[in-house]
């Protein structure tokens, strides 16, 4: 688990897929939720049963296939050869430039598949309780099904472009989820919120991608040698400077981080997380819990050759600093945060962006498996969290205040068995919970950390600012006197079953992380895992299980402390609040984060705004309005001129026709004086013609 | 050139001038028949007698007479009222016209006046003569002279009548 | 100037002064007067070139004339016959009023 071992390990050459592999036909895994989710659009709001069977359907087949997929990669594994298998196709061509699509199996996407599956398949079961009484049932599911196969997508790309694409559609749904009940003024906003946060970090994303495909040609991670991911191009891009004393690889992963930064909630962009949380339970559960969040950490993964890139043994880069840095910031202020809560998601949710710091910090510095290890876990007990905490907020009807709550321990027995697993599992108490294993595995290697130790020392308060808040939600929702309206009572078994399964992994799940097992590191990193004690005789191993046990420890005992058993009104302040009055304040209301972008970069905006709508209507407006007075006095003057001129010559030609018509008509005047007039002067013409012909 | 031509000449066109420009029609009739009695002169005059007497008798004798008696039974003896005048609004038109066909016709005479036209002797006609040619050599053109006046004469009648009946 | 073209120039100016006459009256019965002074204008230089031209004893010229003169005369008839029959129908003689066929 030292930084010596992280170094790129000795993969197979990426093979392209073998006939009637599982690789072939993995396109299916996401394909399925999405067709389902095609399907259920387009069906009627009262087929409930039929949509959320056609949901979980094709999500339980995908979880089939993404067992398969594991076993594959697993059994090569164990043979001894590491399994990355491709399927690379051209997308677009153009002359001699083409951009490639592709998927690819290979440990760390085999992983991140069977825990999306499973996972979600579990949410979707208990969604069909939760949203049972709601209208929308169909629709709530046709979006979840969309996520549900966006996510797989993401996953499984070989393509920084397809991942890009799906990484969109994953933003997409989280918006339409967010907003789903859209008649609430709040819910809309903060849907909006999401999106345009996100935003801001993905054309950070985009700018990289097209640094990256201008400088390597491919967007490829893997191509038989010739991907971006894989050491020639790599090469290639440590050898082209940049900017600020980085190198082209170094750049590209911070613009790449930026992106992740958006979609995990990293400080500065984690302000749409806990807003977020106006979705429905389950939607908090799924997406910003479990997986949505997970993506941007399991980006980093992904692209770890590059931004690894360059790093000679025990050292790091650049980027990777930068990482750590933001992580380990981001894990800290979020605890910091959670503390002072009142609402039982939002401490939640506050945690889970802590815990994204954490796995960012750990990606930074102890390498992929370390950082996927607590993603893992963290899914599991994450989801369990939420999907209890659904499950109280359904007992209390509907109430979200923890102050309001109370004695649930009584109330809602299975709820209170399985959210206290998630919540020691998530304050990482010692030995049992997988937690535990995950969050020190991140310490460890924080403790080795080549530039500094100051992450340590954060990561450690975080720690226990976790056991803190934890306790103290747990002793205000369960403990005490039941301080709500009405009758609490427990949730149906649709609901509670999944609970229990969550549990047991969020228990199971630390055995394959720990010292004397490393499988997970093992498998993710290609070599074999041996099962023995050895693994605890690394230095200052057993000394940082100690201190973080005892950290976990202190956080339990000061939380129960201060907040035990009593059960203190809506209006009494917090214990808290009454010591440390201002820290409260500040805490309480985010450390103002959000009052100053509105204040910084929204009034700007709002400002660009008026100055673009002004340039609008008055410049463009008025160059517009200017070309269409033209034309009206262009059409004035055509009518005016078809009017005097066209109609009035071809008015007065006809007149003088008819004048001389009647000038000529004068001729036949009817008497026989003018007859004989004529004749007389016809004589004479002819006479002079006759006499004058003779002549000569 | 003898004298006697330029005064019967001088009398034929005095007389057709007042015949033209006379206000009283019975005074025009009048001196369209001293016209007609000028041209019989000049007829004599040039060895024609036949044609001279011929012309006398038909013209002034019937031609003139019938004139004044159409005269007489249209009111036209009446002066007419000052302000309509004798002559059409359009005279000039007219004396235009009647001036040209003046031009060119003595123009054709005096440009081939050195033609023909010597003082011959003059002819001795008889009317024996005329009758053998108006038997022999013009019987056709007699009798067709003979049915245009019966037709003339039928036709008049017919005229005249025809508008009484419808009268009544 | 010959006694021919003498005799002709004074046909031609009695023919002319017959148009201008007939042309230019209101009444009628003068167009019939001025139509009677051409045909006898035309009568007189039948007879003058009768006269003055070769073989004056074919007696063309005045056969020619003496015809002209039977027919002149019929015409006169109907012609005034007309006449009046118009008066009657019209009430004037006024050239100028009888404008009934005016295009």
């Amino acid at each position: 688990m030292l930084m010596q071992e992280m170094a790129s390990v000795p993969f197979a050459p990426t093979t392209h897929c073998g006939p009637a592999g599982i690789c072939d036909s993995l396109w299916l895994i996401p394909a399925l939720p999405i067709v389902a989710s095609g399907v259920i659009a387009l069906m009627k709001q009262p087929q409930r049963k039929a949509a959320a069977a056609l949901s979980i359907g094709s999500l339980a087949i995908s979880l089939l296939l993404a067992l398969v997929a594991f076993g594959h990669v697993v059994s090569g594994w164990t043979h001894g050869a590491a399994v990355r298998e491709t399927v690379n196709f051209t997308w677009i061509q153009v002359g001699s430039a083409h951009v490639d699509l592709g998927w690819v199996l290979d440990p760390l996407a085999a992983v991140m598949l069977v825990m999306v599956c499973f996972v979600g398949l579990l949410i979707f079961i208990y969604s069909t309780g939760y949203m049972a009484h709601d209208e929308n049932f169909t629709r709530f599911f046709c979006f979840l099904s969309l996520f549900a196969g966006a996510m797989l997508g993401v996953v499984i790309a070989n393509s920084l472009l397809l991942l890009f694409m799906c990484w969109e559609l994953v933003g997409l749904t989280s918006y339409l989820l967010i907003g789903f009940w859209y008649q609430k003024p709040s819910a809309a906003a903060a849907a909006k919120k999401a999106f345009l946060t996100t935003r801001v970090g993905d054309v950070f994303f985009l700018l990289g991608m097209v640094w990256l495909f201008a400088q390597t040609g491919t967007l490829l991670f893997y191509n038989g040698g010739a991907g971006s991911m894989e050491a020639l191009k790599l090469g290639g891009l440590l050898a082209t400077p940049s900017g600020l004393g980085l190198t082209a690889a170094g750049a590209i992963g911070l613009l790449i981080f930026a992106g992740a930064a958006g979609k995990s909630g990293q400080l500065p962009l984690h302000v749409w997380l806990p807003d977020a949380m106006e979705g429905p339970t389950p939607v908090s559960a799924l997406i910003h819990a479990a997986t949505m969040v997970a993506a941007g950490v399991y980006l980093i993964a992904r692209v770890y050759p590059l931004m690894q890139a360059g790093a000679l043994v025990g050292g790091t880069t650049a980027a990777l600093t930068v990482v750590t840095w933001v992580g380990a910031a981001t894990a800290l202020f979020a605890a910091l945060i959670a503390v002072a809560q009142n609402d039982i998601k939002r401490i939640l949710a506050y945690s889970t962006v802590s815990q994204l710091g954490y796995m960012m910090a750990g990606l930074g510095m102890g390498g992929v498996a370390v950082g996927m290890f607590h993603l893992i876990t963290h899914a599991f007990f994450k989801a369990l969290l939420f999907m209890g905490a659904g499950s109280v907020i359904h007992g209390c009807h509907e109430e979200q205040d923890i102050r309001k709550m109370g004695g649930l321990r009584g109330a809602m027995p299975t709820t209170f068995a399985t959210y206290a697993i998630g919540m020691l599992a998530l304050s990482g108490f010692p030995l049992l919970f997988s937690g535990f294993w995950s969050k020190d595995g991140i310490l460890e290697a924080a403790q080795h950390w080549s530039v500094g130790k100051a992450p340590f020392y954060m990561l450690v308060f975080g720690a226990l600012l976790t056991a803190f808040y934890m306790t103290r939600q747990v002793s205000y929702v369960f403990f005490g006197k039941w301080r709500g309206h009405g009758q609490a009572h427990e949730s149906p078994k649709v609901m509670t079953t999944p609970l229990a399964i969550l549990a047991f992994f969020a228990i199971a799940l630390g055995a394959i992380g720990t010292p004397a097992w490393p499988w997970f590191r093992a498998f993710l990193e290609g070599h074999a895992a041996e099962f023995g004690f050895a693994g605890f005789n690394e230095p200052g191993l057993l000394a940082l299980m100690v201190t973080s046990s005892v950290v976990v420890l202190l956080g339990l005992g000061l939380g129960w402390w201060i907040y035990g058993n009593k059960s203190p009104q809506v209006e009494t302040p917090d214990a808290l609040e009454r010591a440390v009055p201002p820290v409260w304040t500040v805490l309480q209301n985010k450390f103002y984060v959000d009052e100053l972008y509105g204040v910084t970069v929204i009034a700007f905006y709002a400002w660009w705004a008026k100055v673009a709508d002004w340039l609008d209507r008055r410049v463009w407006g008025g160059v517009v309005a200017l070309v269409a007075w033209l034309f009206r006095g262009g059409a004035q003057l055509s009518r005016l001129s078809d009017e005097y001129w066209v109609n009035g010559g071809f008015d007065k030609g006809c007149e003088e026709l008819s004048n001389s018509g009647g000038l000529l008509a004068r001729v036949q005047s009817g008497k026989v004086q003018t007859y004989l007039r004529l004749l007389a002067l016809a004589v004479v013409v002819l006479a002079a013609i006759l006499i004058w012909s003779s002549r000569g | 050139m003898s004298f006697m031509f330029w005064i019967l000449a001088a009398l034929t066109i005095a007389g057709g001038l007042a015949a033209v420009l006379l206000k009283n029609l019975v005074h025009c009739a009048l001196a369209v028949t001293v016209a007609f009695a000028g041209l019989a002169l000049l007829f004599l005059q040039l060895d024609a007698q036949f044609a001279g007497f011929a012309q006398i008798l038909v013209y002034i004798g019937a031609v003139a007479i019938l004139v004044v008696f159409a005269i007489l039974l249209t009111r036209g003896s009446e002066t007419p009222k000052k302000e309509i005048g004798v002559f059409s609004r359009t005279w000039l038109a007219g004396l235009v016209v009647a001036a040209a066909l003046f031009a060119v016709l003595s123009w054709a005479v005096l440009q081939s006046a050195g033609g023909l036209s010597q003082d011959d002797a003059a002819p001795t006609v008889s009317v024996l003569q005329i009758g053998q040619a108006l038997m022999g050599r013009y019987v056709l053109p007699l009798e067709i002279v003979a049915l245009l006046l019966t037709a003339a004469t039928i036709g008049a009648v017919i005229v005249a009548m025809h508008e009484k009946e419808d009268s009544k | 100037m010959t006694p021919l073209a003498g005799y002709l120039l004074v046909a031609a100016l009695l023919f002319a002064i017959g148009l201008a006459g007939a042309l230019t009256r209101r009444n009628a019965i003068l167009v019939l007067i001025g139509i009677e002074l051409m045909l006898n204008a035309a009568n007189l230089n039948l007879i003058a070139f009768w006269r003055y031209g070769p073989h004056p004893e074919a007696l063309t010229g005045m056969m020619f004339a003496i015809f002209s003169i039977a027919v002149a005369a019929a015409e006169a008839a109907v012609g005034l016959g007309l006449v009046i029959s118009i008066y009657r129908h019209a009430q004037t003689t006024d050239l100028d009023q009888m404008n009934r066929m005016k295009g």
